[in-house]
């Protein structure tokens, strides 16, 4: 996997930068004391680990846009079943220490009168269940869309709305209180994770460690992807499909062997980004959060990967600091990424990076 | 896949002991009531050079299309050799029994270099999961390296496509089908836009081609046609108007009405 | 069932003879109210009655049988403000009073001739109490009082109450009301009130001729005192007819219940097939995705929200001022959006894609931001609400008749344009063959940009008529997009007409799907439907075949 990183300048910065930070962040956490100037949060150390699936996540998604051409506006929904799947393992480790007290069920199924636990949530007291449903789920329902989409070659901008249209779907089925996943409010209330409370320092500090590691084993992956001769491929039949399928190429497949493989990456990415933010809600369906995910990668430069990862850091620390400075503006600053990225800058921050090496 | 679809694979088994290659019988298609092929017969002979001409909206690429699965006929027969249907195979399928196609758009992959280009056209194993573990041989490196010579393209391996020129993307499209090594090549006017010197050497390319291969030309340009100096089919609304040598065809009373009008 | 000529004769007489006793009834309670007739001054006693009894109902009940047989002017302005609960009696002097809670107290109307009296402390008035038994005495009388009014409408109203709970006393007066009666409908009603009559008290014979006679009539007491009929009576002759008669009527209603829901299905539809037909446009001619189409939308509704503000005193004719408006502000919008972005990504359909989302995302904000975060209200003209009745098992709400026969008018409109008009020529040239139209003189890029502002201008006009059925706010438009992206993609991309057939088709199936699914499944489900229906036949319900789709 480490030689597909070879001619890679961008991503090997990139991932130096993570592995560093990734030593670094957590010692000046644990070890300094709070009124050390070089000290960090624990804040600020959730908040980058909560940026850094938002990374990975932008990740999958220049996997399938980038490098395959789809541009999906749906990956929203790969990122919120890996989060439910997670939820719904960290809902089971509460037992009964909810409001209502009840051992066998989560608050919100009390609340709702059910007398007993719906079977798709057996098995979820473990963590290797959840951990299976978490690459599962997602990796299904893109099986699904993608044999459905690809065998019957609907593209370009067909495929990308009926991606919102999944996603869309998703939202008003997780709204529903009858689906059985929280219905509005979601799963929330967490209390452990893997024996451990989910607030606590070193357990913030274990998940932002287990993110940053995540998002370099998805760059490995994602890198040895592309830079294979299937990644070749894949490029193809973004380039010419057509030529592609005529040189004996079965283009479903790859296409839908890509979009699972995002799907998971997609999906770890959630499960990681629950317990650090301690909430999962139906809103991680809306089509709002899917599209936003394809201007982060714009924003850095798609088809680079590091770019996904750069862009994805870049406009969410950007929204931090517009939502605490400027809340009001925020939106029009998003909007105004969109149509400029668009149309001046439509490599990216890698784009300039790369322009200015060839100058 | 089965046996005979395996054993069919990049052309090894097609059984022409007839000395056919390609069967075309009673082919019809229509869109929304017009008759795009219309009950053709098209025979194409193991190793032959062959040119299909015929005025606009004779049918010409819906006859490719209907070879490479990209169009279903609505009744008719399309047989590759004498065991491969190709009515029940898909384009992939096609393209791995041994059929290549050279569109009339020249279509290279633009974001690769020519030798990536080459390369994906390469026979092997073509599942995902082969080509994401695959390592390139040293012989499938000296065929792309002797591929690249016959077009002419040696010297520009590691460019990538976007930069050729439109008749050397036309080039690197047939060392594609090359590097795919098809039985039977299927070429859709491969001089268009281009200059006569590009002309003169893509048509000693096509003569270099035939006998190892098949090739079936569709081309619109009579000049680098009668160049070919080899047999040619004329269509016209959707069936076969004539055949035979040039001269023949150039002679033939029907096919001077259809392109001269009455 | 056939009427035995005897039958006929017998059904006569009874009729007959209940005319007689109506009349002798009727004769003699005009002569007990007589004297009071002649007496005006003694409209004021008549309301003090009610006064002392304000504990004891049964004097109220009298009192309000005096009230009714009296011929003050006001009387039945007493009795309905004495339903309501705002009828008091002023404390200081017993005086009857209607009374308007404010926040300090009680604003004052002198029950005997209307006239403000000023206000008073919340202690000074005492209220009319009333219990279940009044109320319907109350209600009964003031039918009977609707009875005699001038307008036929409100007396047919008043009897369609009666007819849910008839009684002799009902009886008399609908019978009284009969013999002055001209309005045909009121006399129509008049008979079915007998006919229930007759099936409520009458006898086997009389019953059996009463259920022949209403044939299949669709009104909720019918068909109770029908199902009561059969389970209680004890001639089968009876209970077979009445069954027999429930039966074509449920059948009858379950009929209506269908058409009801195509013609519910039909006004959704209209909507999303106008909110479709724009981006119809859009996509169809220039293969371009507009995101901030929804917002288009949600300009048109605030337009006719803006209109409204700053002519309050045209509400009525507001609608017809803003159609106009919200084409033209849409129609602007689009212009400019097509000249700053549009244009510099033609040939790249994902990307505009994009910069539209977010140009949609600044258009909401700057909603926001100028207007407010909140919906804001827009009222509806009093043309538009109401029912149209058809049956009485079928009425259909005026506003969603004069949707659909609107969203026609665009259609045909649009129709128009593109195939009769010089520009429509132009549109549809570019559209084929954008290359072929520019070298026959066509400006594709001016063509291109009206186009876009034609689409967006739809848009608008949509949202003029989705301000009469939602709620208008800053996000209104976003949910719009998918739904009509679905639409054009279902009809077929390029074929208008597919877009009114699919828009008005996906609305008829959505609200059959509702009643069993419930409204976010039926949702879910046509939105499943529709993807997997693309991915089966990716080029719509009625595709543009052969070369000219151009894969």
């Amino acid at each position: 996997m480490l030689a597909s990183m070879r001619g890679d300048r961008g991503g090997q910065i990139v991932l130096s930068v993570l592995l560093v930070a990734t030593i670094v962040l957590p010692v000046l956490n644990l070890a300094l004391p709070e009124s050390h100037p070089w000290h960090v949060t624990t804040y600020q150390l959730n908040l980058f680990g909560k940026y850094l699936c938002y990374a990975l996540l932008a990740m999958s998604v220049d996997l399938v846009w980038g490098y395959m051409g789809f541009l999906t506006l749906g990956h929203g929904a790969f990122f919120g079943l890996g989060g439910y799947a997670m939820g719904m393992y960290l809902m089971r480790q509460v037992g009964d220490r909810g409001v209502y007290g009840n051992p066998e069920l989560p608050d919100f199924m009390v609340f709702l009168n059910w007398q007993e636990l719906p079977w798709y949530w057996w098995g979820f007291d473990w963590f290797a269940v959840a951990l299976v449903a978490i690459f599962l789920a997602p990796g299904l329902l893109a099986f699904l869309f993608g044999w459905f989409a690809f065998r019957s070659r609907v593209n370009g901008v067909y495929l990308s709305i009926i991606s919102q249209a999944m996603t869309y779907a998703l939202m008003l089925a997780f709204f529903r209180n009858e689906f059985g996943f929280g219905g509005n409010n979601g799963l929330t209330d967490f209390k452990d994770i893997l024996g451990q409370p989910v607030n606590a320092q070193t357990t913030r500090v274990g998940l932002f460690v287990a993110s940053s590691l995540a998002v370099i084993a998805g760059y490995l992956l994602c890198r040895s992807i592309v830079a294979s001769r299937a990644g070749r491929v894949v490029v193809a039949i973004r380039d010419a499909e057509n030529r592609t399928r005529f040189l004996g190429y079965n283009v479903a497949s790859y296409q839908l062997a890509v979009l699972v493989v995002s799907a998971m990456l997609a999906g770890v990415a959630g499960a990681l980004y629950v317990p650090q933010v301690g909430i999962i809600n139906p809103g991680e369906f809306s089509p709002l959060n899917s599209i936003e995910i394809v201007i982060w990668v714009a924003i850095g430069g798609r088809a680079t990967l590091y770019g996904a990862v750069v862009g994805a850091l870049l406009v969410n620390f950007a929204k931090s600091w517009f939502t605490a400075a400027l809340p009001e503006y925020w939106i029009f600053a998003l909007g105004a990424l969109f149509v400029l990225t668009t149309l001046w800058l439509p490599h990216g921050v890698a784009g300039i990076r790369r322009r200015s090496v060839v100058s | 896949m089965n046996p005979t679809e395996k054993a069919a694979q990049h052309g090894e088994g097609i059984d022409a002991s007839t000395g056919t290659l390609l069967y075309m019988e009673g082919v019809s298609v229509s869109f929304d009531g017009f008759k795009a092929i219309n009950n053709l017969n098209f025979y194409v002979n193991d190793g032959e050079l062959r040119c299909v001409i015929g005025p606009n909206g004779a049918g010409k690429t819906t006859m490719m299309d209907i070879i490479t699965g990209k169009t279903r006929p609505d009744s008719g027969e399309v047989w590759f050799g004498r065991q491969v249907n190709l009515l029940k195979l898909n384009e992939p399928q096609i393209a791995e029994a041994g059929i290549g196609r050279k569109f009339q758009k020249p279509t290279v992959f633009e974001a690769l270099t020519i030798f990536e280009n080459l390369e994906l056209a390469a026979a092997g194993d073509r599942s995902p999961l082969a080509t994401y573990r695959l390592t390139l041989t040293a012989e499938q490196r000296d065929s792309v390296a002797e591929v690249a010579q016959t077009i002419g393209l040696q010297d520009q391996l590691d460019n990538a496509a976007q930069i050729l020129s439109h008749g050397q993307k036309q080039w690197l499209e047939i060392g594609m089908l090359l590097m795919q090594k098809p039985r039977l090549l299927l070429v859709d006017e491969p001089v268009a836009g281009m200059t006569h010197q590009e002309m003169d050497r893509t048509g000693e390319l096509l003569c270099g081609l035939a006998g190892q291969h098949t090739v079936v030309v569709v081309e619109h340009d009579m000049d680098f046609v009668r160049s070919l100096n080899t047999r040619v089919t004329v269509l016209h609304q959707g069936s076969v108007l004539a055949e035979g040598n040039m001269s023949d065809v150039q002679n033939n009373p029907e096919v001077i009405r259809v392109y001269l009008g009455e | 069932m056939t009427i035995q000529p005897v039958a006929l004769r017998y059904v006569r007489i009874v009729a007959i003879l209940r005319h007689l006793v109506l009349l002798l009834v009727f004769v003699t309670a005009a002569i007990s109210v007589a004297p009071v007739w002649s007496d005006t001054a003694d409209h004021s006693q008549i309301i003090n009655k009610l006064a002392p009894s304000l504990k004891d109902r049964k004097t109220i009940a009298a009192a309000i049988d005096e009230i009714v047989t009296s011929d003050a002017p006001r009387k039945r302005i007493w009795l309905e403000s004495l339903l309501a609960g705002t009828l008091y009696q002023r404390k200081s002097d017993d005086m009857v009073v209607h009374a308007i809670k404010t926040d300090t107290g009680f604003d004052l109307t002198a029950a005997l001739d209307g006239s403000a009296i000023g206000h008073v402390g919340k202690r000074e008035v005492r209220k009319f109490k009333i219990n279940n038994s009044l109320r319907a005495q109350l209600r009964s009388a003031i039918a009977q009082m609707a009875l005699q009014d001038s307008d036929p409408g409100s007396r047919r109203q008043a009897l369609e109450r009666m007819l849910q709970s008839l009684d002799e006393e009902k009886m008399a007066a609908i019978n009284r009301l009969a013999e002055v009666e001209t309005d045909s409908d009121v006399h129509a009603l008049i008979q079915t009130a007998r006919q229930l009559d007759a099936l409520q008290n009458g006898d086997s014979q009389s019953r059996l001729d009463a259920i022949d006679t209403l044939g299949i009539n669709t009104r909720e007491p019918v068909v109770q005192a029908l199902q009561k009929l059969t389970d209680t009576t004890d001639d089968p002759a009876v209970a077979d007819a009445a069954a027999a008669s429930l039966a074509e009527i449920s059948q009858r209603i379950a009929v209506f219940k269908q058409v009801e829901t195509v013609l519910f299905g039909l006004s959704l539809g209209s909507v999303l097939a106008m909110a479709a037909i724009g981006l119809a446009i859009t996509f169809g001619v220039m293969g371009v995705i507009n995101m901030a189409h929804g917002e288009m939308i949600m300009l048109g509704a605030y337009t006719t929200w803006a209109v409204q503000q700053a002519f309050p005193v045209i509400v009525e004719f507001s609608l017809l001022l803003a159609v106009p408006l919200a084409f033209a502000v849409a129609f602007l919008v689009g212009v400019v959006i097509e000249f700053l972005v549009i244009r510099h990504l033609y040939g790249r359909p994902l990307e505009t894609l994009l910069a539209t989302f977010g140009i949609s995302l600044i258009l909401q904000q700057t909603v926001r931001t100028l207007v407010s975060p909140q919906n804001v209200p827009v009222s509806n003209p009093s043309w538009l609400s109401g029912q149209w009745l058809i049956d009485p098992a079928l009425s259909i709400a005026v506003n969603r008749l004069v949707i659909f026969l609107f969203c026609l008018a665009v259609f045909a409109a649009l129709m128009w344009l593109l195939r009769k008009t010089f520009f429509g020529l132009k549109v549809r040239a570019v559209s084929q063959n954008r290359e072929m139209a520019r070298a026959m003189g066509a400006r594709s890029s001016r063509i291109d940009a009206m186009t876009f502002g034609l689409g967006a201008g739809i848009a608008g006009v949509a949202g003029v008529a989705l301000s009469q059925l939602t709620n208008v706010g800053p996000n209104m438009g976003q949910s719009y997009i998918v739904d009509s992206f679905m639409v054009v993609v279902f009809g077929g991309v390029g074929n208008l007409w597919g877009t009114l057939l699919a828009g008005l088709s996906l609305g008829v199936v959505n609200k059959f799907l509702e009643p069993w699914a419930g409204a976010v499944l039926a949702k879910i489900i046509v939105l499943v439907f529709i993807i997997l229906f693309i991915q089966r036949y990716p080029r719509g319900l009625f595709p543009q075949r052969g070369r000219a789709a151009g894969d």
